[in-house]
């Protein structure tokens, strides 16, 4: 009797173990999940982290999109980031460059990021750009300022209900992680 | 030196056969009992340390400005309240009451793994400890509030990784004390109570314990990735490297909404044993108690991100999360009509532990009323992280999940004892408590309607009134609880001196099998298992 009790707990706490296991695991399979969901729905404004081919759309001239920009710097990044320009009146299907000027303050290399992020989120997959300075680290010298460009189209596919899109960039000063790496 | 030698030899006639004798009982324990009132005393213990960081809030938010405090420490407060009251009191008292009383519900000798019973309280002892440590390191305890999220949580100080490990001790405290319950449940039961003729209380421990193995693994990995994000360079929530902040609430919220029935559906176990009691009637709908259990339970996994209506979601996202979270309603809503029909033409009496569970049934349906309101996307936009929320999860803890523990506790401590609590200092604890409660949380709705933040140490001179009468029921509520450590004080010394039976409540042992006992009960408690299954409850 109390022998198989023994077992048939052996056997329950092992099926529970592995369920704890599993459930450790599925935390973290979470992230994947996570991205492919973003990915695919467009979620967060998530955009492509690479350039995309230069394809050339039909310009519809008779349809405007506003697109704004937006600077920001992580916590207390020293440096100057700003566009040239706040906004700008585009008609889907024609490349435009916009030009980015970002400063670092310190009198060290800094190595710096800037994540971007569209919103709304669901015309992301709308937004297109062939050049962009998010695409890769970027290394500053002390006190060196620097004049980035942006290049990008905006999909003639984009729904008619986005009347504006607005492109937001957020620079972090990497370098600590990038000087481990 | 041969005089020490023989004073030495003296000890070694000296073997203990019984439970250890003094201080070290306490500490190498496996009696389910013992480790019973461990879990209790701890979790006493720590309601009033949880209430006394509760007391700096309400003493700092009594008039607008800064009184007593620094913004930070008051941060530190809230969280630190949070984490104490969820994994120091509420969660260990629902873990001391299941070692206390399953194994005599179900006709058990003891719990199925005892040695890991004494591991999973010491950890949770450590847990603790640990975390309260976090309170004199350089840079404070945690400020984040206690969902930890990034990337503030990131620029705690010194304390995070202590923090961080403290949730890990908790978590496996917790797990194991789990498994433990899941398994006695299972393989200890007395010949003849199958699954449809436990207690309630069983019942919902049973689907607890599952929900704990499922979600304490994800708060672990979720706590592990802040910490490898913090000092090892993983970007899992830090945009920078490519990961994602909103994905940290994806994962919490995971753990977090399923460890929020963790903490309610014991409660309605406790309910629905008491309550038939003191109504003289068979529970409502028993089996439609387990399902409904099980439902919630279920559901719980599936509506995770009504926490973060707010994010940005898409429409789709809004309005599924929004659907499934009005579901719940549904079997609580079977739940709460169950335990009225259980009193309706009953032959109720109105002692300590029913006064408490009707009270609970009605503070809890207005808990759970404005959970509904918060369910509607759209609307909780102006809820969302407003004073508002803070009256909805206190009304569905603490006259909840803390006064049913209140009523288990009158309900069972003859038992425990073997003396009978005061009823009159009984009754003055709930009225004062009941009444305090209210005028406590109560104005806290009004308060998050018209747009008080939570989580602030300062607010506008227009929220003034409601945060003094607010905080007045803070304080009376506090002192109130003072009463009930007297009472439980007074009845382990004795009591009223009055002899209690075996039964202590008329008829209870028709209703589950611990009343079978003596008062209080044997060291181990079914040697031989019971032959009469009791099927009042049924």
């Amino acid at each position: 009797m109390t022998e198989s009790v023994e077992r048939k707990n052996a056997k329950l706490i092992r099926i529970l173990v592995f369920v704890v296991v599993g459930m450790f695991g599925f935390g973290y399979a979470l992230v994947p999940i996570y991205d492919v969901l973003c990915e695919v729905t467009g979620l967060n404004g998530k955009v492509e982290a690479s350039a995309v081919e230069d394809v050339g759309y039909d310009v519809d001239k008779n349809r405007e999109v506003t697109v704004e920009f937006m600077t920001a710097l992580n916590e207390a990044t020293p440096m100057v980031f700003h566009s040239e320009m706040k906004k700008l009146k585009v008609h889907p299907g024609e490349y435009y460059t916009v030009n980015f000027y970002a400063e670092n303050k310190t009198d060290k290399v800094m190595v710096a990021r800037a994540i971007p992020s569209i919103s709304p989120g669901a015309a992301a997959e709308f937004f297109k750009k062939t050049e962009c300075f998010c695409f890769s680290e970027q290394t500053f010298q002390a006190q060196e300022g620097r004049t980035m460009p942006v290049r990008f189209v905006v999909n003639p596919d984009l729904p008619e209900k986005y009347k504006t899109i607005t492109l937001a960039y957020t620079f972090f000063d990497i370098t600590e992680t990038s000087v481990k790496k | 030196m041969s005089a020490v030698v023989a004073e030495h030899d003296d000890h070694h006639d000296h073997h203990d056969h019984g439970p250890a004798k003094g201080l070290l009982r306490w500490i190498i324990t496996t009696n389910h009992k013992d480790i019973g009132t461990l879990y209790l005393l701890f979790a006493l213990a720590m309601f009033f340390v949880g209430g006394a960081m509760a007391m700096v809030i309400r003493a700092e938010l009594f008039e607008p400005g800064m009184q007593f405090v620094n913004p930070q420490f008051f941060n530190s407060m809230t969280t630190m309240h949070a984490l104490v009251m969820v994994f120091g009191a509420v969660m260990p008292a629902f873990v001391g009451l299941a070692n206390w009383m399953i194994p005599m519900m179900i006709g058990a000798p003891d719990m199925a793994l005892p040695r890991m019973n004494n591991m999973s309280f010491w950890l949770l002892v450590a847990g603790v400890l640990l975390l309260a440590s976090t309170l004199f390191m350089e840079g404070g305890a945690p400020a984040s509030g206690w969902t930890l999220y990034p990337p503030l949580v990131l620029q705690t100080g010194n304390a995070l990784p202590f923090a961080i490990f403290s949730v890990h001790l908790l978590g496996i405290s917790s797990i194991m004390g789990a498994i433990n319950i899941v398994a006695t449940i299972f393989n200890m039961r007395a010949p003849g109570m199958t699954l449809m003729k436990m207690p309630m209380f069983v019942w919902t421990w049973l689907i607890t314990g599952f929900l704990l193995i499922a979600i304490m693994p994800v708060f672990a990995g979720a706590v592990t990735m802040l910490l490898t994000d913090k000092f090892f360079d993983t970007s899992f929530f830090d945009a920078a490297g490519g990961g994602d902040p909103v994905l940290y609430q994806h994962i919490f919220w995971f753990f977090g909404h399923p460890e929020v029935y963790v903490m309610i559906l014991p409660t309605f176990g406790v309910a629905s044993t008491i309550i038939p009691v003191f109504a003289r009637k068979p529970l409502f709908g028993y089996s439609s108690m387990v399902y409904a259990t099980a439902s919630i339970a279920f559901l719980s996994f599936i509506v995770w991100a009504h926490h973060m209506f707010t994010v940005g979601m898409p429409i789709a996202g809004e309005l599924y999360f929004m659907y499934a979270t009005m579901l719940i309603a549904i079997p609580t809503g079977v739940k709460v009509f169950n335990w009225t029909a259980t009193m309706w033409k009953g032959s109720m009496t109105f002692e300590t532990p029913m006064l408490f569970s009707i009270a609970f049934v009605v503070l809890f349906t207005m808990g759970g009323f404005t959970g509904l309101m918060m369910s509607v996307a759209p609307v909780d936009f102006q809820y969302h992280d407003t004073y508002f929320i803070v009256a909805h999860f206190h009304y569905t803890l603490v006259p909840a999940s803390v006064f049913i523990l209140m009523a288990a506790g009158y309900f069972w401590l003859p038992k425990w004892t073997g003396h009978m609590y005061d009823e009159r200092i009984g009754r003055l604890h709930f009225w004062l408590s009941v009444v305090s409660v209210n005028i406590l949380f109560f104005p806290q709705h009004f308060l998050g309607l018209a747009g008080m933040p939570r989580r602030i140490p300062d607010y506008a001179v227009q929220f003034a009134d409601w945060n003094m009468i607010s905080s007045i029921g803070g304080f009376i509520f506090g002192a109130s609880q003072l009463l009930f450590l007297y009472v439980v004080i007074k009845t382990i010394n004795g009591g009223t001196g009055e002899k209690v039976t075996d039964e202590v409540w008329e008829d209870a042992a028709k209703h589950s099998l611990e009343w079978t006992l003596p008062s209080p009960p044997p060291y181990h408690s079914f040697t031989t298992p019971p032959t009469v299954i009791p099927t009042e409850h049924i």
